[in-house]
């Protein structure tokens, strides 16, 4: 038997049953509606500026952002976030600001990671937000690591794994649940079932019916939930963070969603699945769905969207612009912080960069 | 001065920084109330509790990916691997995760943690109880490996990457564990990474080495010394970073190199301080760079004794170089 698919607003922005609000003031969830849609907007433009050339790659959450943000929702300022690398709607969540976000794309002298990696692979430890690895699920065992580190200290912090459905294949997932089970640890699991790893459907990584059913093999809750329901992502997670918090252990939630765009800007996806389907999910928007029940309930008003949207536009436009050409970071950054101190080997193979610039004479001695 | 053996010089290490610092936490298979399949975390658990030294499930990357969580947490993990051939399934977490934090994050973050593992054959314990995998994670930027061939050196190179902020993989020759033995300060102190250190001088030669090699090139010179060969004996004790201005200077002074471990010759450390060795003193070196190693095969049961180097093939290696 599947675990059931827990839903507060079907897809059509309609409350089921009774208990509408888990404890979200009309304030706090237009803000997360503000930031679903600034996440919404901010990832079509970037995927416009990877077609113009302006940036390198860009994997987006189009369709995910109420798993993401409304996850992160429930959590504390100083609990921990592991993502994979779809979450930047949680780390715009923490006050991850979009000029930060920018410079990373860009690789700019500015960008805090000082153009290492790809774009969308920021670090904001001082937000308690990991930094993430393009490789699929080894971030579990670090909020299980978190987790552990916090139980032994006596804190009551909690940290939260966020990974998709592809990673639920992968031995650090396994290892991870095994781990923080055996051990109590307060970690939420969080997997947003897309569907989809890259190419490759969910059916195609198990033979469960749920992956949510995965967590009783390691003793602990496994819970379903819409993940294109903001107000229940947030309800579920709550209860998973507080019951880790109060010292009974992980839980394993399943936010059921859909990735409507490509893996990254490096796919097509209509080469491996149907429109038919996309369609379907595109009735189910979390964005969407949000924003009808928001307007029912006389909290927000057609007027108030266009205003945000604009103002929305505006923002992303500002800080694209406030990044875009400041330069690069200095090429000796190639060589640091591979340790604390830049031993000799480094040392001499910058010199030998430094130097490489200009081709001379074969047989010049200079 | 107490007398200890080198698994005691260990645990003594492990003691001293669990008592130094608070946020050293010991973890593992086996390490808690059973003190680890050699002993070396014996009675830690004991004296500093469950919440310090405990055992975890059988999983090497829940381990070490677990580690990297405790170390961004604030927390100093010094995780046990029970045998070196058992890391691989950590290996994504080590090279990919533990190495690279401190330079994806632009040096945000940090991955400070020791992983301890014995290494090595000459215990009789086949393919997977005998390897030597250190040149994997010496070709790993953002790792530093350490590795130790005395009691005092243990406990002082331990000491030292257990405060070192990089991370460090701690590699303790398992064959030396129980034979050598040697005086080691109860207190706390620490040998400098990235020093190497002259066991024994000598003038014809500069014989490289680390670990359980130690002893085999001691006894090598030893018999050289009987024939007026005079060699110098390096253990090198840090891999990465080494101490090239030692290396040097000896190679400088002698003009021929033997370098020798346990680990296949293809690719191993060897080669590549025969590479630098040449690169920067050839007008100095009177033969190639020897090397004396392991064979390129899987490590084998039988015929163990006659896999891992000996003074013999060390001495013909000396005497490959002499006829050059």
């Amino acid at each position: 038997m599947a675990n059931p698919i827990v839903q507060i607003l079907d897809s059509e922005g309609a409350v089921q049953g009774k208990d509408e609000l888990p404890g979200l003031n009309s304030q706090r969830l237009i803000k997360l509606y503000c930031l679903m849609l600034l996440n919404r907007r901010v990832d079509e433009r970037m995927i416009t500026l990877h077609r113009q050339g302006r940036i390198g790659f860009y994997v987006g959450s189009i369709g995910e952002e109420a798993s993401i943000i409304g996850s992160a929702a429930a959590l504390q300022p100083t609990d921990w976030v592991f993502p994979c690398y779809r979450e930047l709607g949680a780390a715009l969540l923490r006050g991850f600001s979009l000029e930060s976000f920018c410079n990373q794309l860009f690789g700019t002298s500015k960008d805090a990671t000082k153009g290492r990696q790809m774009p969308n692979h920021y670090a904001i430890p001082e937000l308690f937000y990991s930094s993430i690895s393009s490789c699929v699920g080894t971030q579990i065992p670090h909020a299980t690591g978190v987790a552990i580190a916090a139980k032994i200290t006596k804190s009551s912090d909690v940290a939260l794994a966020y990974f998709g459905d592809g990673a639920t294949s992968t031995g650090d997932f396994h290892a991870s649940c095994n781990l923080a089970g055996s051990m109590k640890a307060p970690v939420v699991f969080l997997c947003r079932n897309n569907q989809w790893a890259i190419s490759v459907p969910v059916q195609k990584q198990t033979a469960v019916k749920s992956l949510s059913e995965k967590a009783a093999g390691y003793g602990f809750d496994g819970v379903c939930v819409d993940g294109n329901d903001l107000l229940a992502v947030y309800r579920e997670t709550l209860s998973a963070v507080e019951k880790a918090r109060k010292g009974e252990g992980p839980t394993l939630i399943e936010a059921l969603t859909y990735r409507l765009e490509g893996h990254s800007t490096s796919d097509d996806p209509r080469v491996y699945r149907s429109e038919e389907e996309t369609q379907l999910w595109r009735t189910r928007d979390p964005l969407k769905r949000l924003r009808t029940y928001l307007i029912h309930k006389g909290l927000w008003s057609e007027k108030q969207d266009d205003k945000l949207e604009a103002d929305t536009k505006k923002r992303i436009l500002e800080a694209i612009q406030k990044v875009e050409g400041k330069g690069q970071p200095h090429l000796k950054s190639v060589f640091s912080d591979v340790y604390d101190e830049i031993p000799w080997n480094l040392e001499e193979q910058w010199e030998e960069l430094r130097n490489s610039k200009n081709q001379i004479p074969l047989k010049s001695k200079t | 001065m107490p007398r200890m053996n080198m698994l005691q010089a260990v645990n003594s290490a492990l003691r001293c920084e669990l008592q130094h610092n608070p946020s050293v936490i010991i973890f593992g298979e086996d390490v808690g109330k059973f003190g680890g399949v050699f002993r070396a975390t014996a009675n830690l658990q004991k004296e500093f509790g469950e919440h310090r030294v405990f055992d975890t499930p059988l999983s090497e990357n829940g381990i070490v990916g677990a580690a990297v969580g405790m170390a961004i947490y604030g927390l100093r993990p010094v995780p046990e691997i029970q045998f070196a051939d058992f890391i691989y399934p950590a290996f994504d977490q080590i090279v990919n995760e533990v190495a690279k934090l401190r330079y994806r994050s632009g040096g945000q973050m940090a991955c400070s943690m020791v992983i301890r593992m014995p290494y090595g054959g000459g215990i009789r314990g086949g393919h997977y109880h005998s390897q030597s995998p250190e040149a994997y994670f010496a070709h790993t930027p953002g790792l530093k490996v350490v590795i130790p061939s005395t009691p005092y050196d243990a406990k002082g190179l331990l000491t030292a990457a257990i405060r070192d902020d990089n991370p460090v993989l701690f590699m303790e020759p398992k064959k030396l564990y129980r034979s050598a033995q040697g005086e080691v300060p109860e207190k706390s102190f620490e040998v400098p990474l990235g020093k190497a250190k002259i066991l024994r001088e000598g003038d014809d030669f500069t014989l490289i080495c680390y670990g359980s090699m130690v002893p085999i090139s001691l006894e090598a010179a030893d018999k050289a010394e009987e024939e007026g060969v005079s060699i110098e004996v390096i253990d090198l004790r840090t891999l990465i970073p080494y101490d090239l201005k030692t290396l040097l200077q000896s190679v400088k002074k002698t003009g021929r190199v033997i370098v020798t471990h346990e680990a296949p010759k293809t690719c191993g450390f060897g080669a590549e301080l025969a590479a630098t060795i040449t690169e920067k003193a050839l007008l100095h070196l009177e033969s190639p760079v020897y090397r004396v190693t392991g064979f390129d095969t899987p490590f084998p049961y039988v015929h163990e004794e006659e896999y891992l180097p000996t003074s013999t093939r060390i001495l013909k290696a000396v005497q490959a170089s002499l006829l050059f």
